[in-house]
């Protein structure tokens, strides 16, 4: 075994290894570039990358109300008919002092819902209240997007999402 | 960290297929290393090489097809990783073995075939994992089941007749004729239950404080749980003589209250607690002291600053470009194959190898973060950040200590060091957050239409 092929082993091992670091570099290059976004919810036209997207789409039949919300309104229960603006900052609900409406409702946890944002889609929280709350009849374990007048019920209480 | 980080609209590729190739590549590097070892220190490659190649194919096919079926949007990077970095530690124990060989004959240890085996067993808990754990959130439930096993792990090297003390340190306990650090384990379940508790608490700890000097600083009523964590870390201090693992419990509690509570204040507070137990080991406890001394004074040599030396020496010598796999002298550092194995790299692989395996350990962390911010629940956020930041710790603690930065503590470089412990509880990280990223990578399952008609109604009683 000569000095050279040693070093050219030595060499060609440092290559091999970087080699390795730099394709697992590339592989996740696109979280620097972005992942990609699919565009069936958005209203500019589709890029033709769609296509091969196997991404399962929005179903037909619903045909969720666009724009964004402005008030969240309460409809049912004791503190029926107060509203609070919708500015795009989280919203929480609940008997605290904290909440943006205090619900006198003894159904309703101190801190008992959360409404967020991001942007584009409004999500309703659960903040681990004791009653739970609830959108339709299933009950919210997980945020959960929600849309312009979709009735959510914590407690006694409805509140739902305004233009 | 409440919002829901992704818009739903990104769709994330399951890359399946590149994990593949980087494994791939990763596996030729390993048998590369293999062979490089054996020409350099023997002259020809070993005979067992054809044979470890098969092995190490079938193994490698073996565990992608299991995160294919089980995780299959899992992220694609950190399998290769894990795979290069447990192939290239077995490769160098073997090499030192072959040292250990020449100077002793016959009846001096080996290590890799262990080594090869505890990997084979750590694979075998890898899909374990991932084949129970099948959604993370399910561990939440458990918090205080795992916080419980955390310290009973802890305390059980303390126990009579299974804690031994080996080297100084009495991290582990004896079963049947294997030793285990129970740590290793201890440092899962502790992330656990962090990530459980400060999910439930961390709206008390945030809100509440005043602040001071521009930095909101913690109620005094709310200092209870890092107070707790850090006597914790001090008592494995002081009855364990285990630096290392002090610091790593102690840094992960305090970096996941910070995440956990998005204020800077607990850092502070928690840099105080630990500069405070710092010093006060480092001046009462004779085993600190002498690690301290041996960072600030290395030379001249002495008995207790050898071992560090002849690191700093090792890695002198290899340069930028390293003496070649095999042709250099690693087995001259002693523990070369556990504390130093990264010393030994350094050493035969040169600054430029040494830079691409603390690469490799980087974007592992960067994996595990990118998972946290991914996740959409704050468990899975708070565990994915706790496990790469426990991951980053170690490293840094280790290597640090073995480039002289910091004082050397006793960790196991994750997947490289010989030690079965270290392997497994590495392997069930791996497992982990493979499992989360699958979960948080999945395209969100359809919104049901909601059928308004039959909501719920308030009983009127």
């Amino acid at each position: 075994m000569t000095e050279l092929t040693l070093t050219l082993i030595k060499l060609g091992f440092l290559a091999v290894l970087w080699l390795f670091v730099l394709s697992a570099v590339s592989v996740i290059r696109s979280d620097i570039f972005g992942a990609k976004v699919d565009t069936t919810r958005a209203p500019q036209p589709q890029p033709p990358r769609q296509k091969k997207s196997k991404q399962p789409r929005a179903p037909k039949g619903r045909k969720p109300k666009r724009g964004m919300p402005s008030t969240l309104v309460v409809t049912d229960g004791p503190n029926a008919g107060q509203l609070v603006p919708v500015t795009g900052a989280d919203i929480l609900l609940g008997r605290g002092t904290d909440a943006a409406i205090r619900l006198d409702d003894d159904y309703v946890s101190t801190r008992h819902v959360r409404f967020s944002t991001n942007g584009e889609q409004w999500y309703v929280e659960d903040l681990g209240s004791t009653n739970g709350t609830y959108l339709g009849s299933q009950r919210v374990t997980s945020p959960v997007p929600v849309d312009l007048g979709m009735p959510v019920r914590l407690g006694k209480t409805v509140v739902e999402l305004r233009k | 960290m409440s919002t829901p980080a992704t818009s739903p609209a990104v769709v994330h590729r399951k890359r399946r297929g590149a994990e593949a190739l980087l494994v791939a590549l990763a596996l030729v590097i390993v048998i590369f290393a293999f062979c490089a070892v054996g020409l350099g220190a023997r002259g020809k490659v070993p005979g067992f090489v054809a044979g470890l190649a098969v092995l190490l194919v079938v193994i490698a096919v073996a565990t992608h097809l299991v995160v294919r079926f089980v995780a299959p949007y899992a992220d694609p990077v950190l399998v290769p990783l894990v795979v290069a970095l447990n192939g290239l530690g077995v490769a160098m124990i073997y090499r030192l073995d072959l040292a250990r060989l020449d100077r002793l004959g016959d009846e001096a240890k080996q290590f890799a075939g262990r080594q090869v085996m505890w990997t084979a067993i750590g694979l075998a808990l890898f899909v374990a994992v991932l084949l129970i754990v099948r959604d993370h959130r399910k561990l939440q439930a458990y918090t205080y089941t795992f916080g419980l096993t955390a310290l009973v792990l802890l305390i059980l090297p303390l126990l009579p007749v299974i804690g031994t003390q080996i080297n100084g340190a009495r991290i582990w306990i004896r079963v049947g004729g294997l030793s285990l650090q129970p740590g290793e384990f201890a440092k899962i379940c502790l992330a656990i239950f962090f990530a459980g508790y400060l999910v439930v608490k961390r709206d008390a700890l945030a809100l509440a404080g005043r602040r001071f000097m521009g930095i909101d600083f913690p109620r005094g009523r709310d200092l209870g749980p890092i107070l707790a964590a850090w006597l914790v870390s001090l008592g494995v201090l002081i009855f364990q003589r285990d630096l290392g693992s002090s610091l790593l419990f102690f840094g992960l509690f305090v970096v996941m209250l910070y995440v956990a509570t998005e204020r800077p204040g607990w850092l502070v507070v928690g840099t105080l607690l630990f500069v405070g137990g710092a010093t006060f080991a480092a001046t009462t406890f004779s085993h600190v002291q002498s690690r301290v001394d041996a960072w600030l004074s290395p030379f001249p040599v002495t008995e207790g600053t050898f071992q560090l030396t002849q690191g700093l020496f090792g890695m002198a010598w290899g340069g930028l470009l390293g003496r070649g796999l095999g042709e250099g002298n690693p087995f001259l550092t002693p523990f070369a194959y556990s504390d130093f194995i990264f010393a030994s790299f350094a050493e035969e692989l040169g600054l430029a190898g040494a830079m691409a395996i603390l690469l490799m350990y980087g974007l592992i962390v960067e994996r595990g973060l990118r998972i946290a911010l991914l996740c959409r629940d704050a468990f899975g956020k708070l565990l994915a950040t706790g496990l790469a930041v426990s991951f980053a710790l170690q490293v840094f603690v280790v290597v640090g200590g073995v480039t002289r930065i910091i004082p050397l503590t006793g960790l196991t470089t994750p997947f490289m060091s010989y030690g079965g412990s270290s392997i497994l509880a590495n392997w069930a990280i791996v497992a982990l957050l493979l499992r989360i990223s699958d979960q948080s990578r999945r395209p969100p399952p359809e919104a049901a239409p909601l059928e308004m008609d039959d909501s719920t109604q308030v009983v009127k009683l």
